[in-house]
């Protein structure tokens, strides 16, 4: 039933592969780099929250697609050489998922009440004290479940790569279609593979959101 | 000793307190009442230097929080806070949020800030609940784990901002219970608080704020039976 995903089964799987290192550093930098748009976007100082702001709603106003495309056309204009479709796409990535990223992570920290904060320093501890042992654990508690669901979305649109030849899953069933042509067997195959995983996600997701629940955190 | 020395606090335009003078004496339980927005919680905010002041001076214990050198996070160990939500830590059971201050602040082992947190919790009447999260308390159970929180630290100074407002009737009196103990214990107390059995029983002097002044001051009886300005009386009028 699955003879073409099987007899092509490790050039299929290398462009999972593929797919799972464009993720891993997508949401590494994304992640990394929306916690401090996420800081940007509650800062007080103007020349802080403003650019950040513009870029945020900037990029989140854009199709997905445009910013890889555009990554890919115009990177080589700045870094003087063509880049490779691998790196134009973790770059656009980081990019466009920083932003999700770091709307999640400006909720978590708005999500704190003031007087929760005053109540720590009231017993004496310190800014860092304070940041360290109740703001920042609190938060990530809360933001888990969306960091998660983002994270699964990033995993998701991973595949839009194809659009620059970046030889990820998608690509690689396509290649792999052009010469078998058994579309719904190998397009069927790689649904069940981002299926199990994003299932899977969904479920650890739901698993953390109603842990919070029940420890009256969210 | 708290010394506040004409201070003037603004939002703008907009002055939330005007011209305080006050002094708290070690051992005294003093009770502030009046209408809401009259500047009351800001008041023991600017005590223990949550918030800042425009003009004037607040000395506690000799130290003045004007001074810039002032380090408000010494400062603030011997000033316990009691909010109105309770505002425990929802991710930490209640030994944990008992003995965090001490631990990471006076600086005490395990043990002993462990040892101290199950005396207050004895002493506040839940000692079964040591290893409960705050959203398993109940309203009134939670206040009495804050109070136990604040006096971890051994403070010199308990200020309470409306302890008993977000609790329902019947949890009232276990939370006004602890305090009427700690006050007949000794303890300094500032407490914003309209139970007026509570200022009966333990207040050594009223204040009555209204519009970020302090309208009217004076014991219990002098304030209750006989009220000097029309808003004291137009405000008891209502609260009773």
């Amino acid at each position: 039933m699955f003879d073409a995903v099987a007899s092509n089964i490790t050039f299929l799987l290398g462009g999972f592969g593929v797919t799972l290192q464009l993720s891993f550093f997508a949401l590494a930098g994304g992640i990394a780099l929306g916690a401090l748009v996420g800081l940007g976007r509650i800062s007080k100082n103007k020349w802080i929250y403003r650019p950040i702001t513009l870029y945020v709603n900037f990029i989140r106003n854009l199709p997905l697609l445009l910013v890889i495309f555009w990554f890919y056309f115009v990177m080589p204009i700045i870094a003087g050489r063509p880049l490779n479709p691998f790196l134009s796409a973790v770059i656009a990535f980081i990019i466009f998922e920083a932003t999700y990223f770091g709307e999640i992570f400006r909720a978590g920290y708005q999500s704190i009440s003031k007087d929760l904060s005053a109540a720590a320093y009231s017993t004496g501890m310190t800014y860092t004290q304070t940041a360290r042992y109740i703001l920042v654990p609190i938060a990530f508690r809360r933001m888990l479940p969306s960091l998660i669901t983002q994270s699964i979305v990033t995993f998701q649109d991973t595949s839009l790569a194809f659009v620059i030849g970046l030889q990820e899953f998608v690509r690689r069933t396509s290649i792999v279609d052009n010469m078998e042509v058994r579309s719904i067997q190998l397009y069927g195959f790689v649904a069940i593979v981002f299926f199990i995983f994003c299932f899977i996600g969904s479920k650890i997701s739901r698993h953390f959101e109603e842990k919070g629940r029940k420890t009256g955190l969210l | 000793m708290i010394e506040i020395k004409n201070v003037s606090k603004r939002f703008g335009e907009f002055k939330v307190l005007s011209d305080i003078n006050e002094t708290v004496e070690r051992g005294q339980t003093m009770v502030i009442c009046g209408p809401s927005g009259s500047g009351k919680s800001t008041l023991l905010r600017c005590v223990n230097g949550l918030e800042p002041y425009q003009e004037g001076e607040i000395i506690v214990d000799g130290v003045s929080l004007s001074d810039p050198k002032t380090n408000l996070y010494k400062l603030r160990e011997n000033i316990g806070m009691v909010f109105q939500r309770f505002e425990l830590y929802p991710h930490m059971t209640v030994m944990q949020n008992i003995s965090l201050a001490p631990m990471k602040v006076r600086k005490w082992s395990k043990e002993k800030a462990q040892k101290k947190a199950a005396e207050l919790l004895e002493r506040v009447g839940i000692p079964e609940k040591a290893q409960s999260y705050p959203a398993n308390l109940s309203g009134g159970q939670q206040q009495r784990v804050a109070i136990a929180r604040s006096l971890a630290m051994e403070p010199n100074y308990m200020m309470f901002d409306e302890p008993t407002s977000a609790l329902d009737p019947e949890m009232i009196k276990e939370v006004l219970d602890v305090m009427i103990n700690l006050a007949k214990e000794g303890m300094t107390m500032l407490c914003v608080t309209h139970e007026m059995g509570f200022a009966r029983e333990v207040a050594d002097e009223i204040i009555f704020m209204d519009f970020g002044r302090i309208v009217e001051r004076g014991t219990y009886e002098e304030f209750f039976n006989n009220p000097k300005s029309e808003r004291a009386r137009e405000f008891l009028k209502q609260i009773l």
